[in-house]
């Protein structure tokens, strides 16, 4: 039973070594990718209940004893952003493979979909630092492939700002580890929460901030994420959404992960929540700045990471539940739009709003698409947005946080004067040609199924809320409750 | 972590760090091999003192270097390694299709100097 924790990251990898050996037939590749990603979905909805009602699962990867050897730990918090990240990769995958030109043009497409998708998995799974860094590696290294294979000679050029980024923030990832291993003599997640007590608490909190600002740099947050609005719209629609949907939210992952289990909170963190506050205003306002539906959408990237370190930043289970209820909904609400932004691109040949006007006249469902996604991004009931922000809010009152909270609502108020403006930009107005274009069914159906999946998850709330409370008591809870034994634990 | 570590780790990372500020893009992928250098030296140094070869041969119980860390730089030195020869085909690309070396402003500081202009 304990080897279904493996899975995740096999199943993708196997399916990618398999596309390649079947070679040029298109549709044979498909199908196994499709396949691949729809077996890590049932196994992660496996994993989930298992999960939650018998406790977390531990495997030992090589064989060797936990605190030496390569650790899978399978938690609830984990194992919920598993499944939502399996789903989202997906839906993404029956859009691109609607969007005929993705995987028709680059016969390793699918390959390296899903070696990234085994590189989240291995990020959401593992129970060891510096494997950690191995995954979030196979995932970069794979998202360079897929940003730059179609790029064009001004695309490579904003590509390689992002592999530049991306290489500057693994070498201070792996500096890190080495002074964590220095002080503490391992890089075990679980041994180190323990052994870290022994450190002296000025080091101790030095290497936290370290680790903060490394997967900050990840995750986008206030003074690292210029990287992200120049590359991220740069790549074609599906990477696009893919990135935006779920690579920040690792970084936000691994922060949450490690803040809780190796740098117990001394309470609210006003310095996080100034980070917090910054990152939102500033990427707001980014976005109101902008004039293309996909740059637009890649300020409110940043903008909506300010939310989840705001939950961790009370210092409160209340609070980090709100965070993992917030990713939650980030990852499929984000990916949509994303979507929804490749589909005018597709239909009207550009995403520039002074270029495009009366989509919702002429694609009504394109814009039907949009609005629920738009008004959850913004926090409106009864969308998920609104379960994220709700939680939040309460927490944030909970903690006594009120400028914070304040600060967050304005914040909510300025996305959705920035969703108005691509609403009266792009789908209202008179259509400015006449020109009959197609609307890509296949593709249009893919962004549905996922807007559903974020409309079950406001319908779903209230258990929902509940796991993630259950999610952030176990992560808060003291070290020896962390798996540190092979098999499962209580 | 001995002097000779900590001291060469902090001269590859300051050169490394003038060199990524550079705009020339040979230069900062350089910097970057620096830095990745600094990184490895730092992990390597982080095992403590160095003693003898890890595997034991003849039984004997003494001081031993710790194998973990040369693990990790192995490790960690393959994927810089990969990284960096694939931004270098990268660069390559960039060069032979826009002819320059250069790193150009990024889109937001083109934009508010059109706005610039625009004005004057």
């Amino acid at each position: 039973m304990t080897a279904l924790a493996t899975l995740p990251v096999v199943i993708p990898l196997l399916a990618g070594a398999l596309t390649l050996v079947v070679g040029r037939r298109v549709a044979l590749q498909r199908g196994i990718s499709l396949v691949a990603s729809a077996g890590s979905v049932v196994v992660a909805a496996i994993l989930l209940f298992i999960v939650d009602t018998q406790g977390a699962i531990s495997v030992s990867v090589g064989g060797w004893a936990p605190p030496i050897g390569i650790q899978l730990v399978a938690d609830r918090f984990s194992v919920l952003l598993l499944l939502v990240s399996t789903v989202a990769l997906f839906a993404v995958l029956s859009y691109a493979v609607s969007h005929q030109a993705t995987d028709e043009g680059f016969r390793g497409f699918h390959a390296v979909y899903q070696i990234l998708g085994a590189g989240v998995a291995l990020a959401l799974l593992t129970g060891d630092l510096f494997t950690l860094f191995v995954a979030f590696e196979i995932m970069l290294t794979a998202s360079y492939v897929l940003l730059t294979h179609a790029a064009d000679g001004r695309q490579t050029r904003t590509a390689i700002t992002y592999v530049v980024i991306g290489l500057v923030a693994s070498a201070l990832f792996l500096i890190t580890i080495g002074l964590i291993y220095g002080v503490a003599g391992s890089v075990n997640l679980a041994d180190l929460s323990g052994r870290l007590d022994n450190v002296d608490p000025g080091l101790r909190r030095g290497l936290g901030w370290m680790l903060f600002m490394v997967f900050g740099i990840k995750a986008a947050i206030f003074p690292l994420f210029f990287w992200l609005p120049d590359s991220y719209p740069v790549a074609p629609t599906p990477v696009t959404a893919l990135f935006a949907g779920l690579l920040t939210k690792i970084g936000v992952y691994a922060i949450i992960r490690t803040q809780t289990l190796l740098f117990p909170s001394e309470g609210l963190s006003p310095f996080m929540l100034a980070i917090a506050g910054l990152t939102m205003i500033v990427g707001v306002l980014g976005a109101i700045a902008q004039t293309d539906i996909k740059r637009i959408l890649s300020f409110h990237i940043v903008s909506q990471i300010g939310y989840m370190i705001m939950g961790l930043g009370f210092g409160t289970a209340a609070g980090v539940a709100a965070a993992i209820v917030f990713i939650v909904h980030q990852i499929i609400v984000k990916a949509s739009l994303f979507l929804v932004g490749g589909l005018v691109e597709e239909s009207e040949g550009t995403g520039a709003i002074d270029a495009v006007s009366g989509v919702a006249r002429r694609s009504p469902i394109i814009a039907a698409l949009f609005l629920p996604a738009a008004l959850s991004l913004a926090g409106f009931p009864p969308f998920s947005g609104f379960v994220g922000k709700l939680a939040l809010v309460e927490a944030g009152f909970a903690a006594g946080a009120w400028l914070i909270v304040g600060v967050s609502l304005v914040a909510s108020v300025l996305t959705l004067f920035s969703m108005t403006k691509i609403w009266a930009g792009v789908f209202w107005g008179t259509p400015n040609t006449n020109e009959r274009r197609i609307t890509p069914w296949g593709m249009a159906g893919a962004t549905a199924a996922l807007i559903a999946v974020s409309l079950v998850v406001a319908i779903v709330a209230e258990p929902l809320v509940g796991y993630a409370g259950r999610a952030a008591e176990d992560l808060l809870a003291a070290p020896d409750t962390v798996a540190l034994v092979e098999g499962r634990t209580p | 972590m001995t002097w000779t570590i900590a001291l060469a780790a902090g001269i590859l990372f300051g050169a490394g760090t003038y060199l990524i500020l550079q705009r020339l893009l040979s230069r900062i992928i350089v910097g970057l091999g620096l830095i990745a250098h600094a990184a490895n030296l730092i992990l390597l140094g982080s095992g403590g003192a160095p003693g003898a070869p890890p595997v034991l041969e003849d039984g004997s119980v003494g001081p031993y270097s710790d194998p973990l860390e040369q693990a990790l730089v192995l490790t960690a030195i393959v994927i810089t390694f990969g990284i960096t020869a694939f931004l270098l085909a990268l660069a390559y690309r960039s060069w032979t299709e826009q002819g320059s070396d250069e790193v150009e402003d990024d889109t937001e500081d083109q934009r508010i100097a059109r706005r610039r202009e625009a004005r004057s």
